[in-house]
């Protein structure tokens, strides 16, 4: 068989030469290169201060974003429970009241939207799913918990805030090969109804 | 005489004091030292780079549940660690820890003991270092502790033949067993490096096996032995065995930069400094750096090395270094008899 590199050595159970036997050649040359490692940079990221920087295209947390004057941009389509390969979202769906123009979108809204942060796999099958631009995987870490009840994410965990300047930021994930993807959509729908 | 007394008892305890200082100060030495050499950063976070975590390991281990087995022989599991601590720390009173300070015209020496027969007090010492960890492996009625204690022993005794003969070899070029005067000896460069290479080679060796030391440290092998003799141990127990081997090692570290390095010597200091009371101040703080570049030597090693099986250790032992060691005998001999120093 071809080796991979040329780093394998053939051993066997030949007997030690003399240099081999005196050990103290093999125990230098093994000192040398340890200590060449201790002036070495260290790998260590001192975590609570210094956080490892994550790829721009990192899958992390879920987010439901809102549109531009704040409404839930989601309509319960469930398009991402059927792309869901983990089968880890599950909504339900209700009808706009008069007067909600503001907090929804459009006239179908999900009333809950849970997703199992156990079971999902961070695919981002949901946001190639969505066609109204609402399920967006971030850079945030789904944090530690001990009961397995807290990891099932409800809308209060998932929806971003209101407010302008606690918009979650998901640009760093539109590179240009999403935004090429991206076009194939049917892109009416998610144009702003005036 | 009276000032004599209460001189000698406090150098006593100064010396006590900082052998378990520095002994303290070697785990955070070793932790370090070890993270370096893997690419790590090692303990950082208790005070300024990680300088108090000895005190918080130390609070660990008296904080700690004391566990003492119901089916172990309570006084003999108690007196183990006891005797590996004290054997451990009576080794530091032959060593020479600098020359000598002169006060108000009394001479006073930095040796606590410069017995006649320094070394072999020192072989005895240590060799009785060997019960400490045989009683407590016997005593903790646990066939891991038990198989641990016996290799430990057999290792200890093995290794113990090796490092008197290259000690015998030494002996013979210095014509004295007080360590005081092999020490004074040395002066000016002549250090017993030169003359006995073979002989420090095992004598190094041998005071690796002798502390249990990587690649040595058959006696704690987890991997077989789950913690060797020390597994029925816990608490401050425990924290006695890990200190007298950190303690070992420092004793080690000395008797070999005092037997082979010079011990307080250093070449061509004395063009540099003429008071005397300096000079020893100065020969101490030599002696202190040999030592510390032997406690790293230590470190490095066992960071480097696999540990050995057993039948390899007992045929480096005997088949190797113990032959090695009386051709060393020899081979002094014959070239003292071609010199002209023993007709």
């Amino acid at each position: 068989m071809q080796s991979l590199t040329n780093r394998s050595k053939v051993v066997g159970s030949t007997k030690m030469t003399l240099m081999e036997s005196i050990y103290l050649p093999a125990i230098l040359n093994g000192m040398m290169i340890t200590i060449k490692h201790f002036f070495r940079k260290k790998a260590t990221i001192q975590y609570p201060e210094v956080k490892r920087e994550f790829a721009p295209v990192y899958r992390g947390m879920h987010v439901l974003k809102r549109d531009e004057n704040g409404a839930e941009r989601c309509t319960a389509c469930g398009l991402c429970a059927v792309a869901c390969p983990a089968e880890a979202i599950t909504m339900t769906s209700a009808e706009r009241k008069p007067g909600e123009e503001k907090l929804f979108r459009e006239e179908k809204y999900a009333s809950t939207y849970e997703i199992n942060m156990l079971r999902c796999i961070f695919c981002g099958d949901c946001e190639d799913a969505c066609p109204k631009e609402s399920i967006f995987l971030t850079d945030r870490l789904v944090p530690s918990d001990s009961l397995r009840q807290r990891f099932v994410y409800g809308k209060d965990l998932l929806v971003e805030p209101m407010e302008e300047n606690k918009r979650i930021d998901i640009s760093k994930r539109q590179t240009k090969e999403v935004l090429e993807f991206k076009k194939n959509k049917e892109l009416q729908h998610n144009k702003l109804i005036e | 005489m009276q000032t004599e007394i209460i001189y000698k008892s406090i150098l006593a305890l100064a010396v006590f004091g900082i052998t378990l200082f520095i002994a303290m100060y070697s785990t955070y030495a070793e932790r370090k030292i070890a993270a370096f050499l893997q690419d790590r950063l090692g303990p950082n976070r208790a005070g300024p780079f990680g300088i108090l975590q000895p005190l918080a390991d130390g609070v660990k281990m008296f904080m700690k549940e004391e566990m003492i087995p119901e089916v172990s022989n309570k006084f003999l599991f108690i007196l183990g660690p006891s005797i590996a601590m004290l054997t451990c720390l009576m080794t530091g009173a032959v060593i020479p820890w600098g020359s000598s300070i002169t006060i108000a015209g009394n001479e006073y020496s930095l040796q606590v003991a410069d017995i006649n027969i320094g070394i072999l007090y020192l072989l005895g010492v240590t060799s009785v270092g060997v019960y400490g960890i045989m009683i407590g492996g016997w005593a903790s009625n646990n066939k891991f502790s038990l198989l641990g204690a016996i290799r430990a022993s057999s290792q200890m005794i093995s290794y113990e033949i090796g490092m008197g003969l290259s000690i015998i070899a030494l002996i013979m070029t210095t014509g004295t067993l007080s360590i005081g005067e092999i020490a004074a000896q040395q002066h000016g460069g002549h250090w017993n490096v030169f003359y006995q290479p073979l002989g420090f080679l095992i004598f190094i060796v041998c005071a690796f096996a002798e502390t249990n030391r990587a690649p040595f440290d058959l006696p704690e092998c987890e991997s077989e032995l789950v913690g060797g003799y020390h597994t029925e141990y816990s608490s401050m127990k425990l924290g006695f065995y890990l200190f007298a081997e950190y303690i070992n090692m420092f004793i080690s570290s000395a008797v070999i930069a005092t037997l082979y390095f010079g011990g307080y010597n250093m070449p061509f200091i004395g063009r540099f400094i003429q008071d005397p009371n300096a000079l020893a101040i100065i020969g101490s703080v030599f002696l202190f750096c040999k030592i510390f570049f032997f406690i790293f030597l230590f470190m490095w090693v066992r960071w480097t090395l696999p540990r050995f099986r057993y039948d390899q250790l007992m045929n480096l032992g005997w088949k190797g270094l113990l032959p090695l060691a009386i051709l060393n005998i020899a081979i002094t001999g014959i070239v003292m008899w071609f010199t002209g120093k023993i007709n």
